[in-house]
């Protein structure tokens, strides 16, 4: 960023701020908002009028899957689908290869990210070396590289003692751990969602209670340790019940939410097809709900998209063996507006502010859209109706469970560090 | 009918004119030279994934009863062992020419997504834990041919015993026979039972001495030796104590009722009493009415109108 880029104008759009939604122009010189008010000039403008302005989306939970699966996807794919789904951020989940268990893997992620130069990627650590669920990682020094959020996401840690541990450690560094929470001994081999289609397809079932115990026992460590925890797509009505009470209790606790689990019922897997797998399973009707309900009175922090590329062979296998996951940065803001009436102020809290204080990059997004700060901003609508084509993203895969769907609500630019990234729903780099 | 993938696809209506096509077969199968012209110069391939003697057999006989050109794949001597993709498989011996694949699979659901890689017909032969529709066809077909019309299931009380869990067999069975309105009784412990049966339409008891006296078809599962090693089931003396047809277990069997099972039989296992010791056994009886069905259903998905196939009979 130099003080000799052009400055840019965003005029007539509705800033979303936490206190309000005011219809203004915004000045953005040298990466930071100069001006927020009426009437102001810049060297070139957007005409913004009809949408929403808020500080960038920022995704929790995003594979990336750079080192290891470029075949999947890359950073620099990667960051084009989350400039295109409104994001200015992603947090890259750790289950590369190798793993974001040491610095130099950290380190690559985050240059890569920077040489995209689409939106801020994130990198977070794993909890155990390699995710085996065996040694704690080095959260010191990864800490000291940047490393704020750690997680074996993929899996959960099974084992109550190293768990501990760990956020023993945490408590004492000040990092926050994020679980996915995944008694493994209760879901071998499984497929979906342990209910009635699952008993009718002669599938392995996903029970709830395997999310709800390892849930169950992270909310007391909690308690004994002090330590933050971040809870990772929770997927079941047990749990949003179980976080509600933890918070009452007034436990450091976080919790997100896909917009898939808000959004898609187990019943799309009965025909077979594994674009509709994924970790943990689409469940039912009435877990949809209460996750609806614990989204909109905050016992639910955040959306976060667990974005998961897959090419289409692998997808193409027997639904026993294909693997779990969706894509999600392109469709976020549509499939959750579509399915939750959050209004504006709730989409902006649920796919920026909150998120952003959970990876602890509130200096640079989340918040409000003010004079001084850095110029990480969305413009987004409500109302656009538009129907999803796994052929029309941006991702290297094409692995959405929405092709086909009708959706409403569009991002329409983007701009990153106070470069438009994203014009008129197009990547301009 | 373009495909049979799972016997849910199947209208009642569609079942009931499948066991009467099958009866035609079963015709056909009592002459001395047994064999009509009708699917002449159509192939049919058997492309098993999994193992399986007599299921293989059984569809390569009714298609060349049929004169079905028939080709066949198997995994073990294939390019599934180089690594070669269920969907290249597929479309490689989709350009050699098949006009219906006949598919068995470990994984459930294997045939559906076939069906989006060929313009052949797909006839599912056992996908997983999920269906064996032509098995559940045979059997349907066994009890009401034993009890002697067409409508004879309605009222009778059919036990299935076993893992009802594991089996494609009692998920075919369950929705023909619940269907075609017998009373279906599923006796198993809890592990073989699957989470969610309230649509099922079924009552489970926990004991076969609880509902032997007063069934009239007793239908045994094949146990697997390697699942009784799952923790949450049963040892395998344990299950043959409650589960297992035992001589004095048949003996109260009553007079008219059928014993049965898919095959393989575990002898020693669920099987505890020679087969040919019980009067009611049809077990011999559904391997071979299993040549008709499946000629019915290879006739249905492939074939013309059923005028055609009777004279073509008669002339040969």
């Amino acid at each position: 960023m130099s003080g000799r880029d052009p400055s840019l104008v965003i005029r007539g759009a509705s800033v979303v701020n936490p206190d309000a939604v005011v219809k203004a122009d915004v000045l953005i010189e040298g990466g930071i908002i100069s001006a927020v008010g009426e009437g102001l000039a810049g060297d070139w403008s957007i005409d913004a009028d009809g949408l929403y302005l808020s500080s960038g989306f920022v995704d929790l939970h995003t594979h990336l899957r750079e080192p290891g699966r470029e075949e999947a996807e890359t950073i620099e794919t990667g960051s084009r689908a989350a400039a295109l789904g409104g994001y200015t951020a992603v947090v890259a989940m750790p289950n590369t290869d190798p793993a974001q268990d040491n610095v130099a893997t950290v380190d690559f992620v985050r240059e890569q990210g920077l040489r995209a130069g689409l939106c801020d990627v994130v990198p977070s650590g794993c909890i155990t070396k390699g995710r085996a669920g065996r040694e704690l990682v080095p959260f010191d020094r990864l800490g000291a590289a940047g490393v704020t959020l750690f997680t074996d996401d993929g899996n959960g840690v099974q084992d109550d003692m190293l768990m501990r541990r760990a956020l023993v450690m945490a408590a004492r560094l000040g990092l926050t751990l994020a679980q996915h929470c995944e008694v493994s001994a209760m879901t071998q081999g499984a497929v979906m969602h342990d209910g009635q289609c699952c008993s009718s397809m002669g599938v392995p079932g996903w029970p709830a209670e395997a999310e709800e115990a390892m849930l169950r026992r992270d909310i007391e460590l909690v308690r004994q340790t002090g330590a933050k925890m971040h809870f990772l797509h929770l997927s079941t009505a047990g749990s949003v019940e179980l976080v509600r009470r933890a918070k009452a209790d007034g436990l450091p606790i976080t919790a997100e939410v896909t917009p898939h689990h808000l959004s898609l019922v187990d019943e799309l897997l009965s025909g077979f097809d594994p674009v509709f797998k994924v970790n943990p399973p689409l469940r039912t009707p009435v877990d949809i709900q209460a996750l609806k309900d614990g989204l909109l009175d905050g016992t639910i922090d955040a959306v976060a998209t667990d974005h998961a590329p897959h090419p289409d062979h692998a997808k193409e296998e027997p639904l026993d063996s294909a693997p779990p996951g969706m894509l999600g940065l392109e469709t976020a803001l549509a499939v959750v507006n579509t399915s939750v009436g959050l209004g504006p102020q709730g989409i902006a809290r649920v796919l920026s502010w909150n998120p952003a204080r959970i990876a602890r990059i509130e200096g640079a997004h989340g918040g409000a859209v003010a004079v001084g700060r850095p110029a990480n901003l969305a413009l987004w609508d409500l109302s656009t109706v538009w129907t999803v084509s796994r052929d029309g993203l941006a991702s290297l895969s094409r692995n959405t469970p929405y092709h086909g769907m009708e959706v409403r609500g569009r991002v329409h630019h983007t701009v990153h560090q106070g470069r438009l990234v994203v014009k008129e729903g197009k990547a301009l780099r | 009918m373009r495909h049979l993938l799972s016997t849910k696809d199947l209208e009642l209506g569609e079942i009931v004119s499948m066991l009467d096509v099958a009866d035609r077969m079963a015709e056909v199968n009592a002459r001395p030279l047994p064999k009509v012209p009708a699917l002449r110069g159509k192939t049919v391939a058997t492309v098993f994934f999994e193992d399986s003697t007599r299921t293989r057999l059984s569809f390569e006989t009714a298609a060349r009863r049929l004169s079905a050109d028939v080709m066949t794949f198997s995994v073990s001597s294939s390019s599934v062992n180089k690594g070669e993709s269920l969907r290249d498989t597929i479309e490689t011996l989709s350009a050699m020419g098949v006009d219906a694949f006949v598919v068995r699979h470990k994984s459930s659901g294997v045939p559906r997504q076939i069906v989006r890689w060929t313009d052949a017909s797909v006839i599912n032969a056992g996908d997983g834990w999920h269906q064996h529709p032509t098995q559940g066809l045979l059997d349907a077909y066994t009890i009401t041919r034993a009890f002697g019309s067409h409508d004879s299931m309605a009222g009778r009380t059919i036990a299935i015993v076993g893992d009802i869990k594991h089996s494609r067999v009692a998920r075919s069975n369950i929705d023909i026979f619940t269907r075609m309105g017998a009373r279906v009784v599923l006796v198993a412990p809890d592990a073989f039972l699957p989470r969610a049966l309230d649509t099922w339409g079924v009552e489970v008891r926990p004991a076969l001495d609880d509902v032997i006296g007063d069934v009239d078809v007793l239908y045994m599962l094949r146990i697997q030796r390697e699942r009784m090693s799952a923790s949450d089931v049963p040892g395998l003396r344990e299950y043959s104590d409650k589960y297992a047809l035992t001589p004095s277990r048949a003996a109260r069997l009553g007079s008219g009722a059928l014993l049965m099972h898919p095959g393989p039989i575990n002898r020693g296992v669920e099987l505890l009493v020679d087969p040919a010791d019980v009067p009611g056994s049809r077990i011999l009886t559904q391997v071979s009415n299993g040549v008709a069905v499946r000629m019915a259903v290879l006739f249905t998905v492939l074939g013309g109108g059923m005028g055609s196939i009777m004279q073509q009979g008669a002339e040969s």
